[in-house]
């Protein structure tokens, strides 16, 4: 016999199908009529999210409305998915600011590097995953959608609390 | 004891011909496509699934919005397919399921101002034959489907399909025979009578082998889990639908539920008293004659009662034949083979000489036909004959699974190697 050939002895007399048959259905019928469902409705109800799940961008804002992003260009540099289209910008104050930045949520793997590399806290990911669209453009965020995103955003690994207990 | 009510004329004959046959093929579409849903919601529920319940309140209208979808979709003929069998397949095989509901006797008949009408669209003469040689219609269906589409896995479906349902068939028609031994008619409401009055009990008791057998065959003559070898998703992708779209797809699935609904239908009727409801005689009447009804007064309140009874007993049957398949695992071929030609053909024809015999016996000792005791011998000797091959089935391993076999095949090599060459037997003799 070959090698690592396991045999299952399997019982050969008293192998009813018939009897089988019956024992099947009465199982199938006590879970036919057993409330304890499984199903999660989806639209209505939604599964619990992991406070470090990571999903749709969202960009932080000022209290006057205005981006935190100082368009210092880290993230477009760090995302190894090459998805932030960063042009920065420079006001009379010397302040930089972002005048086009813009994500593409069909590139981006969602690895949240941008969240961890921004020195401000303005670009963060967040959990939200219903973001499907009609065409393939509207996959790409654009400044004023990221701010426009309310949902909440991801919490950041805590060194000192490693499975975020 | 009859009643007149008085014939319908021709004019009025005609009129509740024509809503007969829309009523009917309405609503019995309607259950069609009720019974696709149930199916995925019962299987959602067999599963701890909730199943198909966001269309419409429960997901009522999941039916019509698959019809809408299946309407809407791409129509797609493989380049290779043979075009006008193709285009044929799915009408032969969803048409002839949808005919055969033409003859079953629905409900008790109905007093109207114009006259008696019956509940059934048409009582011809020849009943069950005439379902018999339609249901068996369905499949040139299914081969001229698996022919057609010019690809392998399709073929095989067509080719188990045929093989299947002709070995089937056989089964299915012996079982029934012992019916019309009992009732002395093919005329289904005739069935339905004299398992009212004539006979007095539901065949199921007096027939209940007879009753197994046929519900065996009946979910082999569908296709339906542990019977579906003609799809069998798992080997054969999609069998001789796989080549199928939108529609045409849609017609399989709708002739597969048409069969389920009549095979139910037909148990409810042979086996189960038809529209009669237990215990009550007030229901027990048979239009004999146009016009004519003997047994109790017909009603319009009876009649709906029976129509309830009629459904509530087909419903019922459907049910089963859902649950077993969302329990059951699919036969191999070789045992679907086994099945159908060495134990149900055996013992369906089996049963219908001890069943002769026992009708003979009773006869020659003068035992009325329809007394209790005639009813009650049958209903024993059923017992005893069910009883016997339920044993066999259990014991002598008809049925046997791949372990079995290999015991055998084990068995038979040694038996060879000792006569052969010594080294194959001593070879064996290790590998065991």
């Amino acid at each position: 016999m070959a090698i690592n050939v396991i045999t299952v002895r399997r019982p050969e007399r008293d192998t009813s199908y018939l009897r089988a048959t019956l024992k099947g259905m009465a199982l199938t019928f006590k879970h036919m009529v057993s409330p304890n469902k499984v199903a999660l409705e989806y639209p209505d109800e939604k599964p619990p999210l992991s406070p470090r799940w990571r999903g749709t961008h969202r960009m932080e804002v000022h209290a006057d409305g205005r981006p935190k992003c100082v368009a210092c260009g880290l993230c477009p540099t760090i995302c190894p998915a090459n998805c932030i289209r960063l042009v920065p910008g420079e006001d009379d104050q010397g302040n930089r600011y972002p005048i086009v930045y813009e994500i593409d949520e069909f590139r981006c793997i969602f690895c949240g590097m941008c969240q961890e590399v921004c020195p401000v806290e303005a670009i963060h990911v967040g959990q939200d995953y219903e973001n499907s669209e009609y065409t393939r453009e509207r996959f790409v965020y654009d400044l004023d959608r990221l701010m426009a995103q309310d949902h909440p955003v991801t919490a950041l690994w805590d060194p000192s609390d490693p499975l975020s207990e | 004891m009859t009643h007149q009510i008085g014939a319908l004329s021709p004019t009025a004959f005609l009129v509740f011909s024509i809503i007969k046959v829309l009523v009917v093929f309405t609503v019995w579409l309607v259950i069609v496509a009720g019974l696709t849903l149930a199916e995925r919601r019962i299987a959602g529920f067999i599963q701890d699934r909730l199943g198909p319940n966001r269309v419409g309140p429960q997901g009522t209208l999941q039916p019509i919005a698959d019809g809408i979808k299946n309407f809407v979709k791409e129509e797609t003929v493989p380049a290779e397919a043979s075009k006008a069998y193709f285009l044929l397949a799915p009408m032969l095989s969803m048409a002839p399921a949808l005919v055969t509901f033409a003859v079953l006797p629905l409900a008790a008949p109905l007093p109207t101002r114009w006259g008696l009408v019956p509940m059934i669209v048409a009582d011809i003469p020849i009943g069950i034959l005439f379902v018999m040689a339609f249901a068996s219609l369905g499949v040139y269906g299914l081969f001229m489907a698996g022919w057609a589409s010019n690809n392998k896995y399709s073929f095989l479906g067509g080719v188990r399909a045929s093989a299947q349902m002709v070995s089937y068939e056989v089964a299915l028609g012996l079982s029934i025979v012992p019916v019309f031994m009992l009732v002395g008619n093919v005329t289904l409401t005739k069935v339905v009578w004299a398992q009212q009055t004539g006979f007095g009990w539901w065949l199921a008791f007096p027939l209940g082998l007879s009753f197994f057998l046929f519900v065996i065959s009946a979910f082999a003559e569908s296709n339906r889990l542990p019977f579906d070898m003609p799809e069998a998703e798992s080997e054969l992708v999609a069998g001789y639908h796989a080549e199928y779209s939108s529609m045409k797809f849609a017609m399989f699935m709708l002739g597969e539920y048409a069969h389920v609904t009549t095979s139910s239908a037909l148990m409810a009727t042979l086996f189960w008293g038809g529209w009669d409801i237990p215990i009550w005689r007030g229901d027990n009447m048979v239009m004999t004659a146009a016009g004519v009804v003997t047994g109790a007064a017909p009603a319009w309140w009876k009649t709906l009662l029976t129509l309830g009874m009629f459904f509530a007993k087909t419903i019922f049957f459907a049910f089963v034949f859902i649950w077993v398949r969302w329990t059951v695992p699919r036969f191999r071929y070789d045992q679907i083979m086994d099945l159908g030609w060495k134990v149900m053909l055996p013992t369906a024809l089996g049963y219908v000489s001890i069943i002769a015999v026992t009708i003979l016996a009773l006869d020659s000792f003068g035992v009325t036909f329809g007394s209790f005791l005639f009813g009650g011998v049958l209903t024993v000797v059923s017992v005893l004959a069910t009883a016997v091959f339920l044993w066999i089935l259990d014991n002598d391993r008809l049925l046997r699974g791949g372990s079995a076999m290999r015991q055998d095949r084990l068995e038979s090599r040694r038996h060879h190697g000792a006569g052969a060459a010594a080294p194959t037997g001593a070879a064996v003799g290790q590998g065991d």
